[in-house]
């Protein structure tokens, strides 16, 4: 058994010395900061257009987040491509050969992009969030008002769980190419489609990403978001699932299939 | 034939092909070496018009290849066997050269057998090994039929039998009286194929001379003689002998000598004047390779640095023998690596020393030295 | 020392090996050869746990490959030349599998000083010419300073000098009393590089002997004689019931199956005069080509002639001596012609 932290250091070194770690992670932090900004600007300008119903469940918190929609497909490509280029460039056959126990590979690879993505994650809701409310002015919330603190957490963990969920998936698929072009849509347009039509809301409700982005709700139901049979914690609990299948789900695969 | 007159071409400050001329007569295999980077490439590009020359001009029949009319019936070339569309078949691949410079269809399954593809002709050429891929090539530069021939390092990729079908193949389009050249890394390979060598190094021209005169004139072959087992003494006197009349003479470990600097009749004299019976005397050649590696040694640009534990590496060291009394070894030409394999190859390698004198010494300065000839 | 034991894989109905057993032994170079298709490349991948076997076993130093705590210290592979990161430079490659195994940093500069790649250590790996990728390859191959190596296609891309390189890298490295295992299809290199040979064909063991012991069962040997007193020579070899081929024009007589010392001793003790007493041995590839030949797949044919040049040797061969004939040719001639 090849030591843990051995494995955990050359992930490490890794993922720090590849071009695409470093774009799509700013990509991730500064398309969410800067859409979220923009969003909230809008919002604040024309907070006194929108239907009343609008007003009285405005959201403030969520606001700064509303860039996220964007923003997570930097955390996707960033998740795809921490696994598929293994595949892609063949290194593959060779990492598996210096680790050759499956499942120490994989967590290896998965707890250090993961933590990575934590952190970028982290990092972006605070920015976000601090940003949003200043430009959003007298509407704002203080970070210590009731449940907050949590939204903005939350809304880190989300990205860093959006990364794992990517990551899962690219490992089951062994190609960024397919991953990217089922994830991608999936999430940019299937996710959203199905949820803003009634009809489809029930099920696209159970999707990761519209469980998961529960957590960053302050007040229920804001934006035409709907009431869900499930809390924040429970949003995210469902998405966790979804998380852990494709996680598994890629485990099986990489143990099973010859590399 | 092929000719070029002062080939010249420049990246910038870069001399990459510098003043080079040579001709490629028909009727043989001519092979084209040098080292990475040494310009083999880019003359291949220029000869087939897809590289413009700097100064000068590389013609095949007479006339640059742009102006070469169906340039298709006259050149064929391997270039890069990757370079196919992979979505089409390998047999649609075909058909559309041929249909491009007016070649009937039939030819396209004639070249299709001729290669070995006729089985897959059907099937997407991405699904292709490098191996096939490759014969995929060849069939394309046989289409037009054409006199002069081009290939970049064909036996890339291909197996064994691969390999010695297109060794076969050259040298048949060769006695047909074609002109066929051929560029490769393989010495042992290009020693079995080419009858004509035509050797470049940065860009400029280090020997156009035929392969056997190339060897003889870059290193010397030596002879192996073996006195009966059971005769030291005999062969002792014998050792004395050879190099009394001039001969120089190391010992293989279990007691064979090698012999320079006397022909095998002499040798033979002298056994008889000695009364020594001899169990062996056999004629070697050098190799391509040690002929190549001594040429070239100036002209490489990226080289492996010796392994820490080089001292190591001489599994069967040569000796000099009791009766040199430590003298002064005598001057053997410098730089030798491999001696060749017996002639139709097979054989144990084995090292040839740089310098005998040094060898009885240390292990260790002839590894040095034969890193400085490497070099 | 690596041990396989009825290794098999079956893709759907294909078998693609097939109930193999060797061991590859330490101190030599050990050939592994074969006809495409004949099962190598995925016998290396099980060798390195990269494919599943669909039954048997292989043994590293008698362990799974799963069960070796830091297996590149104690086998390194070159598999495929490209099985590294582009977007990395060689250097940072080479340190994340250093790292994973707990080898120090500091072997990584040394590797890459070995293979001649110092220079461009910092450069990303995608701008690598294939001979440069091969180099990287075997530095990391060479990584773990393990007492295993397995090189598939070594030689793949390198020139000349690299060539002359990594075979005597091979050699000296099997001389230390490691395990070298290498797989070629370039049998004249082939023939410069091994000791012992392995050969498959259609998934299954075909041979398991020495570079010698294979080239001597697969092909002819014999004696090549030249003397000034050729018909004396002639005589007293008939006489000690010895038949000799005379090669017409060439003055020299080809003797097949008699020991070159008992023809040595002959000669001596009837005082006859002899320019050449050389044994003569087959080629590698004249050897393999014999071997294999039922299990190729891709068999090309130029119309009318086949695929396999008829009789001993390649009938061919530029690399004789300037005044031999094709050997084997004089031989089938002569055979048909003068007796």
């Amino acid at each position: 058994m090849s030591s843990f932290p051995a494995v955990l250091r050359s992930e490490w070194t890794k993922i720090r010395t590849v071009a695409s770690t470093t774009w799509t992670l700013v990509a991730a932090l500064v398309v969410t900061v800067g859409v979220s900004a923009g969003l909230c600007a809008v919002f604040n300008a024309t907070f006194n257009d929108m239907p009343k119903e609008q007003q009285v469940t405005f959201d403030p918190t969520l606001a700064s987040f509303a860039g996220m929609t964007l923003g997570q497909l930097a955390m996707i490509v960033f998740g795809v491509l921490v696994v598929g280029t293994e595949y892609s460039s063949g290194m593959i056959r060779t990492s598996l050969a210096a680790v050759p126990r499956r499942a120490s590979f994989l967590a290896g690879k998965l707890i250090v992009a993961t933590g990575l993505a934590l952190v970028v994650g982290l990092v972006t809701s605070f920015l976000s969030f601090f940003l949003g409310q200043a430009i959003l002015g007298d509407r704002s919330i203080g970070i210590d008002e009731p449940n907050v603190l949590r939204a903005v957490v939350g809304a880190g963990l989300y990205m860093a769980m959006i990364a794992l969920f990517s990551m899962g998936v690219a490992t089951i698929l062994r190609s960024s190419m397919l991953s990217l072009g089922i994830l991608m849509p999936f999430f940019f347009l299937v996710s959203t489609i199905l949820g803003a039509v009634s009809a489809t809301r029930k099920v696209a409700q159970y999707f990761p990403d519209q469980a998961g982005s529960k957590i960053m709700q302050v007040v229920p139901g804001a934006m035409d978001s709907g009431e869900a049979p499930y809390g924040p914690w429970g949003g995210f609990g469902i998405m966790a699932l979804w998380v852990l299948a494709s996680v598994l789900g890629g485990y099986l695969v990489l143990k099973k299939r010859d590399a | 034939m092929i000719e070029a007159v002062g080939l010249t071409k420049r990246y910038g400050a870069k001399t990459a092909v510098d003043q080079l001329s040579f001709q490629v007569r028909p009727g043989h295999v001519t092979g084209f070496l040098g080292p990475n980077g040494s310009g083999k490439s880019t003359t291949m590009r220029m000869i087939l018009g897809l590289d413009r020359p700097t100064s000068g001009s590389v013609t095949i029949n007479g006339l640059p290849f742009r102006q070469l009319p169906n340039a298709q019936r006259h050149v064929g070339a391997l270039l890069d066997a990757k370079a196919v569309h992979g979505g089409r078949r390998a047999r649609r691949h075909l058909l559309s050269l041929a249909q491009l410079s007016g070649i009937p269809e039939k030819r396209v399954d004639e070249v299709l057998a001729v290669v070995g593809l006729q089985d897959v002709s059907r099937q997407r050429t991405k699904g292709f090994s490098l191996g096939m891929g490759q014969r995929l090539g060849i069939a394309a530069a046989l289409l037009g039929d054409p006199q002069v021939l081009l290939f970049d390092e064909p036996v890339n990729g291909l197996d064994p039998e691969g390999i010695l079908w297109v060794r076969t193949l050259m040298r048949r389009l060769a006695a047909e009286g074609r002109t066929v050249f051929v560029s490769s890394h393989l010495m042992s390979e290009m020693a079995l194929t080419a009858d004509h060598l035509i050797v470049i190094g940065r860009g400029r021209l280090l020997a156009d001379m035929g392969t056997q005169e190339f060897i003889a004139h870059n290193s010397a072959g030596f002879a192996r003689v073996r006195a009966a087992d059971n005769d030291h003494a005999g062969r002792d006197a014998l050792g004395e002998a050879l190099t009394k009349a001039g001969g120089r003479v190391l010992q293989e470990p279990e007691g064979t000598l090698r012999v320079t600097g006397l022909d095998l009749p002499r040798i033979s004299d002298l056994a008889h004047e000695a009364g020594v019976r001899l169990w062996e005397l056999s004629p070697h050649r050098a190799s391509l390779e040690e002929a190549y590696m001594r040429m070239t040694q100036a002209d490489v640009e990226y080289t492996s640095t010796e392994d820490p534990r080089a001292e190591l590496w001489e599994p069967e060291p040569l000796t000099v023998p009791a009766w040199e009394d430590g003298l002064q070894a005598p001057e053997v030409p410098r730089g030798a690596f491999f001696a060749p394999p017996p002639p139709g190859a097979g054989g144990q390698p084995f090292l040839m020393p740089s310098n005998p004198g040094e060898l009885a010494g240390t292990d260790r300065t002839t590894t040095e030295d034969t890193r400085e000839e490497t070099r | 020392m690596i041990e396989l034991e009825g290794l098999t894989k079956r893709f759907g109905a294909k078998t693609a090996v097939d109930h193999l057993s060797f061991q590859v032994r330490p101190g030599v170079v050990t050939g592994f050869l074969g006809p495409n298709g004949a099962g190598k490349s995925t016998t290396m991948r099980m060798m390195l746990d990269l494919d599943n076997p669909t039954s048997g076993t292989v043994r590293i130093d008698g362990k799974h490959y799963r069960d070796l705590p830091e297996p590149l210290k104690h086998i390194g592979a070159l598999l495929d030349a490209k099985a590294m990161n582009g977007g990395r430079s060689a250097y940072n490659n080479l340190l994340c599998l250093a790292q994973s195994n707990r080898i120090p940093e500091r072997r990584v500069a040394e590797v890459l000083d070995l293979v001649g790649l110092t220079a461009v250590a910092k450069k990303k790996s995608k701008g690598f010419s294939l001979g440069m990728g091969q180099r990287l390859g075997i530095a990391s191959a060479l990584l773990g300073d393990p007492e295993i190596l397995m090189f598939d296609e070594p030689v793949n891309g390198l020139d000349p000098e690299g060539i002359l390189w990594i075979r005597n890298l091979m050699k000296g490295l099997a001389a230390e009393g490691r395990t070298i295992f290498v797989s070629s299809h370039l049998m004249s290199e082939m023939a410069l590089t091994a000791d012992h040979l392995i050969v498959i064909g259609q998934g299954k063991l075909l041979a398991d002997m020495s570079m010698a012991d294979f080239i001597h069962k697969n092909s002819r040997s014999y004696v090549r004689l030249r003397s000034p007193q050729q018909e004396r020579l002639k005589d007293v070899l008939h006489e000690a019931g010895i038949d000799a081929i005379s090669v017409p024009a060439t003055g020299v007589l080809e003797i097949d199956g008699v020991a070159v010392e008992r023809l040595g001793e002959l000669a001596a003790q009837h005082q006859i005069v002899l320019h050449e007493l050389s044994p003569q041995r087959a080629s590698l590839e004249e050897a393999f080509m014999r071997m294999t030949a039922d299990s190729v797949e891709y068999h090309a044919h130029a119309p009318g002639e086949p695929g396999l040049p008829p009789g001993p040797g390649p009938a061919d061969n530029a690399a004789r001596p300037a005044d031999a004939p094709a050997w084997g040719t004089g031989y089938e001639a002569t055979r048909k012609g003068g007796q």
